[in-house]
């Protein structure tokens, strides 16, 4: 199972195993990171799941399809990093995979 | 101190977890009758239907991440009678809890069949996990499937079974798809798409019964007079708000429990919030009732708001989705006393938006396979812009102009 570190808004780590097939966003609940609140339940509707990819990663995870960006412009603070975690599958390639989470409300 | 939410959905934890994002340290407990943590239903006629997805997937939280929050939570628990005077919730079991501050957010429940027959093992209705797991049980073995109601659910439901292979027929009272929601130039583009499909309708008829037949299929006599056999029915005709606990306890209650703009009962002590309220939202001049996520979460927080004794008015802007096939339903404001709806784009494309004006003033949009249309209506929406109506018919005007500058 991939490991996944997620920094909150205060700059605080989780560090999880998610298995490869769930999404970021479903890896942040379980793991109870604060700030991902994915109101929609990973619909690709709301934008309260949004994280900024770490810089190093951006290449693996890769960019938004047409509907999430679209969707990310609702978000706070878009960067080119920018990514809805509910629509990032995670994969054994993502395996130490840092993601810092947006100011979501 | 100690409050209590009756009803573990989605309202329900929304108020629950803002209360203690607002700094809340009592005890906190949140009730509810439902066996499961509290969990998303948008997926039920979607997702969840289609793949072998499991029920773990559904949950907003494990079970772990409500204790750390310090929220109790009661599931399989029912709460069968408010006492004011007291100040307590009253379980089924007799166990009395206290509380100085109480949440009510029971959601609804599935409109029944009032047709003779409607008993029939074949009928499935969908609304809870529970509802969830028999259809999905069921679906497999049934070659024919009628739904009955012709609204997202149902509409849902059917594209589903329409792409899982089976014979699908949708019957609806009304002349037109979604009708209470969206104009007919919608409803038509999604009976075109369901028909491309392979779906068949029915429209302007009810059905009047059901009746057994000995291969444990059934036949569904329609008001005119004709009939449809088929081997499972999923019944998609609306919900009627739980407010019988509110309204035994003496709470105004209309189609809903009604609150004011802080989602504050008639009683000082009580709020309710999501789908069980009939409400008012500053936006809109009229009270009214909403089932969707949006306003289960938003009107939640000013639920918590109020228990925390601030008073936060209710004025979030509506949206909701609805996914049909690959084709994506996205809707912004409340378009039902429209007076003008004007389309931006050509529908036989597939994707194109219907703006819904009153008086000269957008009050809604719909917006099918056109995300970035509709994330750009809200914020035209939420900032108060203004948009003439024929810059929104003419699909060379770009709308982002009409936006107040950052
Ligand atoms: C199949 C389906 C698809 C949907 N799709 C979408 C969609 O695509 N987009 C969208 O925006 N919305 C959608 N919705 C609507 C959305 O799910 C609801 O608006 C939302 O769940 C409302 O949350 P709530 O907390 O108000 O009510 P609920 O989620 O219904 O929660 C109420 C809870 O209270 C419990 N309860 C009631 N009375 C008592 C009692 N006396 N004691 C204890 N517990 C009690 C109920 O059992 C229930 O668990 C869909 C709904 C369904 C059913
Ligand atoms: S959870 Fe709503 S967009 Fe990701």
């Amino acid at each position: 199972m991939p490991k996944i570190t997620y920094i909150d808004v205060d700059g605080k780590a989780f560090e999880t195993n998610v298995a490869s097939g769930l999404s970021l966003m479903e890896g942040a609940i379980n793991a109870g990171v604060p700030g991902v609140l994915a109101i929609c339940g990973g619909s690709c509707a709301c934008s309260t799941c949004h994280a900024y990819i770490d810089d190093a990663w951006t290449t693996v995870v890769g960019g938004p399809n047409d509907i999430e960006d679209a969707t990310l412009d609702l978000a706070n603070e878009r960067k080119p990093s920018s990514r809805l975690t509910c629509q990032v599958q995670i994969t054994d390639a993502m395996d130490g995979l840092i993601v810092h989470v947006a100011k979501n409300d | 101190m100690s409050i209590v939410i009756v009803g573990a959905g989605q309202a329900g934890l929304q108020i629950a977890e803002s209360l203690r994002r607002g700094a809340y340290e009592g005890r906190l407990v949140l009730i509810g009758d439902e066996s499961f943590p509290p969990y998303q239903r948008p997926p039920l006629s979607k997702k969840y239907l289609a793949d072998q997805m499991a029920d773990e997937r559904l949950y907003f939280r494990p079970l772990e991440q409500l204790e750390k929050q310090q929220i109790e939570f009661r599931p399989q628990t029912r709460v069968t009678a408010l006492d004011r005077e007291a100040r307590e919730v009253v379980l089924a079991s007799g166990e009395r809890l206290p509380y100085e501050g109480l949440a009510l957010t029971t959601g609804t429940r599935v409109r029944p069949l009032p047709v003779p027959g409607a008993d029939h093992p074949a009928v499935c209705y969908l609304r809870g996990l529970d509802d969830a797991r028999r259809l999905r049980e069921r679906l497999p073995a049934a070659a024919r499937v009628l739904v009955v109601g012709g609204g997202f659910i149902g509409l849902e439901v059917a594209a589903t079974a329409r792409a899982a292979g089976k014979q699908v027929t949708v019957v609806e009272a009304l002349d037109r798809l979604m009708a209470r929601a969206v104009a007919p130039v919608v409803s038509d583009h999604f009976a075109s798409l369901h028909r491309a499909r392979g779906v068949e309708f029915r429209f302007g008829v009810g059905l009047a019964s059901i009746t057994a037949q000995a291969d444990g299929s059934f036949t569904a006599s329609l008001a005119d007079g004709s009939s449809i056999q088929a081997d499972l029915l999923v019944a998609g005709i609306g919900v009627l708000p739980n407010q019988e606990l509110a309204a035994a306890a003496g709470l105004e209650c209309r189609s809903g429990i009604v609150v004011d703009e802080y989602a504050r009962t008639s009683d000082p002590r009580i709020v309710a919030a999501g789908d069980c309220t009939w409400h008012i939202n500053r936006r809109f001049a009229a009270a009214h009732r909403l089932e969707s996520v949006q306003n289960a979460v938003d009107q939640g927080k000013i639920a918590a708001a109020s228990l925390l004794g601030q008073s936060v008015p209710y004025q979030d802007l509506p949206w909701f989705w609805s996914d049909q096939y690959d084709v994506k339903l996205q809707m912004v404001g409340l378009s039902q006393d429209h007076d003008a709806a004007l389309v931006r784009g050509e529908t036989a494309s597939g994707a194109f938006s219907v703006f819904y004006f009153k008086t000269g003033a957008l009050v809604g949009v719909d917006s099918i396979n056109r995300p970035a249309e509709h994330m750009l209506a809200r914020k035209l929406m939420q900032t108060g812009a203004v948009v003439p109506p024929e810059a929104a018919a003419d699909p060379a005007f770009d709308l982002k102009t009409c936006l107040p500058p950052a």
